[in-house]
């Protein structure tokens, strides 16, 4: 059953002065996302309206926005989950604006400490038992690098020099399993002003991460491992 | 006469990963690139499929060629892009007495196509994945693996870049520049900015898939594309670490992609004029859970995260085809000049995400014979960079 609903969207372009918002009706389905939604008005109402996208299932993690000053992909943020009335979608916080809901994705790969993790193979055994079901083969490299974390992160609002939770939980997880890498250097800059200890402990990046990273129970047990003296364990 | 390569300008129209791959060729070849992308990079088709590198087994019964080119560019794409694959292989199986008859075909074609199969007894296969439905008959393990959809074709972004690729996203092509039957570029409308600007090159290349015979018909020619869509469904948690294939001939929801933490369901099938505004048909979702649920019965249960469509880029004629299942996978690279149509224009299409590199070789010989440059493909031994250095370049 096709209904309408109301958004308002958040519209910028650096040639054209100040932000605005754009009020739009579109059509949406029962099942329909936000992205759905930002996509039809793309296609049916103004083909210059920007927006990320590539896998649609919340694997890729190029479509974060905020929803109704909420954090989420919007691939995967039902309508029918959201408060009734207008939807307002805007722009990741703590990313330079692109164009409309586009940002620059640079910051967030240079807050990693070198060389970037993220690509090194996922860990998958040759036998699969599964001692604890399948919750057992969560991995850091679950991790979407979406940057909702950094948006959600009440620190990085006011701190830019903080390197923030997507990349603090990274090092938890080098860690966590080293695979032969040398450790020292990780905790070294886990252990620096603007890393582990910056963190206020308000977990809004684990309320944020749609990839089940939990990133603030990571940087807490970061702080045990560097005030134990760093055996990761 | 041959041409120094950096005199030689290359528009690519499409940013999915055949044109990466395009670019990445090109640019080490010494060509000088520009690609533009009406969107983000891999929001087409490319980033929207469920994660598998091919063994090319799924092929081996029906469509031969396919299976070689997969097999060949699996064990070279693990070469040159270490890191972007889980090591996981796939098992093909058995659940009925029909299947048990597909089986002895499905070992000769894979023997045939050079991709190694191995036969588990069910016992076999269930201690390697628990969830299988136990009522298994057989299992075959190839070499599948999964992917991530938009990192592994990033690489070649980012690699291309590296070595001097302009590569441009919210730029979209609004008309190409012709003069007497050839074409010199594209008229392009820049998204960020809202400017319009003219691109000029000496060979413009259409790689934009599904949309390609939309971007042909701007130079008045024909691309026999059937845009074929399929429906996939994420569910949450890892039902199986390895990919899970039916083996039959291939049908609705006969594949379990683990991609993270999601178990990715494909795919349905069937033809479009548009391959804009899909839709996700709830028919195609509950048969995607249905089939699914015969290879692992957790399918039934396990909590839906995603349901979407993507378009294949299918090679073929109206008429041909009804639900995308009988055309082939492979590519076709076309030469508008020499099938009497425009100069200066080639098309790129069909294939499909493992076959993205040696699609882009193909095509790069074209474009390089075409513009008179003697480079020869150097993609099959250069280690791409890591997806990261895309941002970071």
């Amino acid at each position: 059953m096709t209904t309408t609903r109301g958004f308002r969207v958040f519209r910028f372009s650096r040639e054209s002065g100040p932000s605005r918002f754009d009020v739009f009706e579109a059509e949406v389905e029962p099942t329909s996302t936000v992205l759905d939604a930002l996509r039809w008005i793309r296609i049916h109402r103004d083909p210059s309206l920007a927006i990320r996208h590539s896998c649609l299932h919340a694997s890729c993690g190029t479509c974060g926005v905020r929803v109704n000053g909420r954090e989420g992909l919007a691939c995967v943020t039902r309508l029918a989950d959201l408060d009734p009335g207008r939807v307002t979608v805007e722009p990741m916080a703590n990313f330079p604006v692109m164009t409309d809901l586009v940002v620059d994705m640079t910051s967030f790969a240079d807050r990693f400490p070198a060389p970037h993790p993220a690509t090194r193979t996922s860990d998958v055994p040759s036998s699969a038992e599964m001692p604890d079901g399948i919750d057992a083969y969560e991995r850091f490299e679950d991790c979407i690098e979406c940057g909702l974390c950094l948006s959600a992160c009440p620190v990085v609002a006011t701190d830019d020099t903080y390197v923030g939770p997507a990349a603090l939980a990274y090092a938890q997880r080098m860690l966590e399993e080293p695979r032969g890498a040398d450790v020292g250097p990780i905790l070294r800059w886990a252990d620096a002003d603007n890393a582990a200890w910056r963190c206020h402990a308000a977990f809004e990046c684990t309320e944020a991460c749609p990839s089940n990273v939990r990133p603030a129970q990571r940087i807490m047990q970061l702080r045990r491992t560097l005030t134990s003296g760093g055996d990761g364990s | 006469m041959t041409r120094a390569a950096h005199d030689a300008h290359v528009l690519i129209i499409g940013g999915g990963g055949t044109g990466g791959a395009l670019a990445h060729d090109l640019a080490l070849r010494g060509l000088r690139v520009t690609l533009v992308e009406r969107g983000e990079f891999t929001s087409g088709t490319t980033g929207r499929h469920h994660g598998l590198l091919h063994s090319g087994a799924r092929y081996a019964v029906n469509d031969h060629e396919s299976a070689v080119e997969c097999i060949e560019e699996n064990r070279l794409l693990r070469k040159i892009a270490p890191g972007s694959f889980e090591e996981n292989d796939g098992l093909f199986v058995a659940i009925t007495d029909e299947d048990m008859a597909y089986l002895p075909g499905f070992l000769e074609g894979c023997a045939a196509s050079d991709i190694p199969a191995e036969q588990l007894t069910p016992e076999q296969a269930l201690r390697l994945e628990p969830m299988l439905n136990p009522e298994l008959k057989a299992a075959v393990r190839v070499p599948d693996a999964t992917m991530d959809a938009m990192r592994m074709p990033l690489r070649f972004f980012a690699t291309a870049k590296r070595n001097g690729a302009s590569l441009l996203n919210y730029m979209e092509v609004m008309g190409l520049l012709m003069h007497d039957g050839v074409v010199s570029g594209a008229g392009i409308h820049d998204h960020v900015t809202g400017r319009d600007a003219e691109i000029h090159a000496d060979l413009t290349v259409n790689a934009t898939g599904p949309w390609s015979e939309k971007v042909a018909l701007m130079a008045g020619v024909d691309v026999p594309i059937r845009p074929s869509p399929g429906v996939m469904l994420a569910l949450r948690g890892r039902l199986c670490n390895m990919v899970i294939n039916r083996l039959h001939a291939s049908g609705d929801g006969d594949i379990v992609v683990p991609q993270r933490g999601l178990s990715i369901v494909g795919t349905s099938s069937w033809v479009v004029e548009d391959p804009e505004d899909l839709g996700v048909p709830q028919d195609h979702v509950e048969r995607m859970v249905t089939e699914g649920s015969k290879l692992i019965p957790a399918v039934a249960t396990a909590p839906h995260r995603a349901a979407w469509s993507a378009a294949r880029p299918l090679i073929g004629s109206r008429g041909e085809a009804d639900s995308g299942r009988e055309l082939s996978r492979t590519f076709k690279t076309i030469d508008h000049a020499a099938e009497g149509g425009a100069e200066g224009f080639v098309t790129i299409t069909g294939g499909k995400g493992t076959t993205l590199r040696g699609m882009a070789e193909v095509c790069a010989d074209v474009v390089c014979r075409k513009l008179g440059v003697d480079e020869v493909c150097r993609t099959r031994e250069t280690v791409l960079l890591p997806h990261i250095a895309y941002f970071a370049a």
